[in-house]
């Protein structure tokens, strides 16, 4: 039998929770969804270690990352997590390396073109005409290359190396931004309150920065962190090509290419750098999809 | 003078079509529409959708730019300025939208959304532009705490409030209202007109106010124009129109008007077919083909807009008889 004074304190606390998101900021509201929602959660906390990872490499790892020692192709043990590859270099040490640079040209190349392209893409579709004709008339031509093609052969124009790299991935990214952008611009610049905006007396520059683009940074963020995903492939691809980073670098596709001759005799060296893209990938292809779910207008409430 | 002036107004819009989106015709949504405001007054606009009521109120505000015409604003032509001169224009000149959802920017909080007209126009300084933002929602009956609401977190009727607020911020001379009270309910569609009727009086401001609500327009309205298909049939003070009608369309538009009398014995004229499409209006006049009064000459000659008699203008041959 609870005694009276608890009743009371349950009665007092049962009042009615009166939508709690009224005087909450959509920020927080929104942060709230995220942690419910759990594949955002998932992909959220893989690519924080991977950030972790990069960050703290140097105190992480036990060897340098170009460091030989004489245990060549040695199998995973206790000195050697991951084993080593057939110059003696700590597999571990590598792999961790190696996030600091897939990381780095993920973030770059998807910078520049979410950059370029969201620039292009609001210019198109907000002015029009042939400003929209000779924007989406290029757009068309770097879309009709399959894309790593594209990559290799803006690489081979300007020269193997994770920075020429990390420019042909920032290109070929820009037609998906600048189409959405376009096509998001074009829906919006008929809404009321842009008219509104205009019958105010704003400049177009103004109604551009201040009230198209805040309402659709939402599924560039999207499409942004799903193409960080294949931004990370991509790198990856060019690497193994040999036309990105240059060894002694620790490039994961780098790394699988040197690999290639020894998958049978010593397949961690090719293991460990594959599971690091698949996870980074899946990482933040699990994270873009949880974004495209919150950021859903359909899925409030 | 007239405070703004409008004459012979049009505006169209393309069709488009074919493989190339060669033009293959037009739109006539605003066809030759005079008018004029005086300062002070409230002009009603009405008539049915689609009959160009909305798109006059945005090309008299060069919102769209419009195909031909005169439109002067305090003697002055807008349309000779440049984008510039407009643009800083539209300090005289605001518009109250119809749809209070669409028309405020979600992501902007209230204070900002009423702050910024007064940033673009350099008016004040960074506190003199908070305190006036306080006093405008003082003065639509709204809170000062709700400057850091954001406009989902009110209803119909206050975000009316709010984009009337910031009709008001830059202190213009005209606001076009465009249906300001069509998407509220009833009981707060007159709080929202009873406001701009007050306001009207405290700021000596001019309407252009833009209805389908016969009764809304009533009470608000000093004179009524009735628009048809882009046309301008009918414009007259507001007691000379409603007891008076002579145009056919309008006499069958006040006999729509519900009599809140069970009793009330009225003839409700019925018009047969529906409105023609504007992409292809009839010759003549355009309202001939629904016409119960229709004449030969309806078919073939547009007729002009002729004083009836202490300024109660009508476009309609039946005038002539």
């Amino acid at each position: 039998m609870p005694s009276l004074p608890e009743m009371n304190e349950n009665s007092s606390v049962t009042s009615i929770d009166y939508a709690p998101s009224i005087h909450e900021s959509p920020v927080r509201y929104f942060l709230r969804a995220f942690w419910r929602h759990r594949s955002a959660a998932i992909g959220s906390v893989i690519i924080i270690l991977f950030i972790l990872l990069a960050v703290f490499a140097p105190v992480i790892t036990p060897y340098q990352y170009d460091q030989r020692s004489s245990a060549l192709l040695a199998s995973p043990s206790a000195s050697h997590w991951f084993g080593t590859d057939d110059m003696g270099r700590d597999i571990f040490t590598r792999v961790i390396y190696g996030a600091r640079i897939s990381l780095q040209v993920g973030f770059f190349a998807i910078a520049g073109s979410i950059v370029i392209g969201s620039f292009l893409g609001l210019i198109a579709g907000y002015y029009g005409r042939w400003r929209d004709t000779i924007i989406s008339r290029i757009f068309d031509i770097l879309l009709a290359f399959p894309s790593i093609l594209l990559a290799i052969a803006i690489v081979a124009i300007l020269g193997p190396g994770l920075n020429n790299a990390m420019i042909a991935v920032a290109v070929i990214n820009i037609p998906a931004f600048g189409r959405l952008m376009r096509s998001r611009v074009l829906s919006v610049k008929e809404e009321d309150f842009i008219l509104a905006a205009r019958a105010m007396g704003m400049k177009n520059s103004r109604i551009l920065w201040k009230h198209i683009l805040p309402n659709y940074w939402s599924p560039i963020l999207v499409q942004g962190t799903l193409g960080f995903a294949t931004a990370v492939i991509e790198a990856a691809a060019l690497g193994f090509l040999g036309l990105g980073a240059q060894p002694p670098q620790p490039e994961w596709g780098t790394m699988l290419s040197d690999s290639r001759e020894f998958i049978q005799l010593a397949p961690w060296t090719m293991i460990f750098p594959g599971l690091a893209i698949v996870c980074t990938v899946l990482g933040f292809n699990l994270l873009g999809d949880g974004l495209r779910d919150l950021f859903d207008p359909r899925m409030k409430e | 003078m007239a405070l703004m002036s409008v004459r012979n107004l049009k505006k169209t819009f393309p069709i488009r079509g074919g493989i190339f989106g060669k033009k293959i015709g037009e739109i006539k949504a605003v066809d030759d529409v005079s008018f004029t405001v005086e300062k002070g007054e409230t002009l009603g606009l009405v008539g049915e959708s689609g009959c160009g009521k909305s798109t006059t109120g945005r090309t008299i505000l060069r919102l769209y730019e419009p195909t031909a015409g005169e439109v002067e604003f305090e003697g002055k032509s807008i349309l000779q300025y440049s984008p510039e001169e407009m643009r800083k224009a539209r300090r005289e000149m605001q518009m109250v939208f119809q749809d209070p959802f669409a028309s405020l920017n979600p992501r902007q909080r209230i204070g900002k959304i009423l702050e910024e007209p007064l940033i673009v126009h350099g008016l004040g300084g960074a506190k003199e532009r908070k305190e006036q933002v306080e006093e405008l929602l003082k003065v639509v009956g709204l809170d000062k705490f709700h400057m850091n609401r954001y406009p989902h977190q009110f209803s119909g009727g206050q975000r009316q409030r709010i984009g009337i607020a910031r009709a008001l911020s830059t202190k213009p001379k005209l606001i076009v209202a465009d249906e300001p009270v069509s998407a509220l309910d009833v009981s707060i569609q007159s709080q929202v007109l009873n406001l701009m009727m007050d306001l009207q009086e405290q700021f000596e401001l001019t309407y252009i106010f833009i209805a389908h609500d016969l009764s809304v327009v009533k009470h608000i309205s000093t004179r009524v124009g009735v628009m048809y298909l882009g046309r301008m049939v009918e414009l007259a003070g507001r007691d000379e129109l409603y007891r008076n009608p002579l145009h056919p369309y309008t006499q069958a538009l006040m006999s729509a008007v519900p009599i809140p009398d069970p009793d009330a014995g009225k003839e409700r004229i019925i018009l047969s077919g529906d409105v023609p499409s504007p992409a292809n209006p009839p010759l003549g006049c355009a309202f001939h083909p629904r016409c119960p009064y229709a004449m030969d000459v309806c078919k073939e000659v547009r007729p002009e807009m002729k004083d009836a008699g202490g300024g109660h203008q009508v476009a309609c041959h039946l005038l002539d008889q």
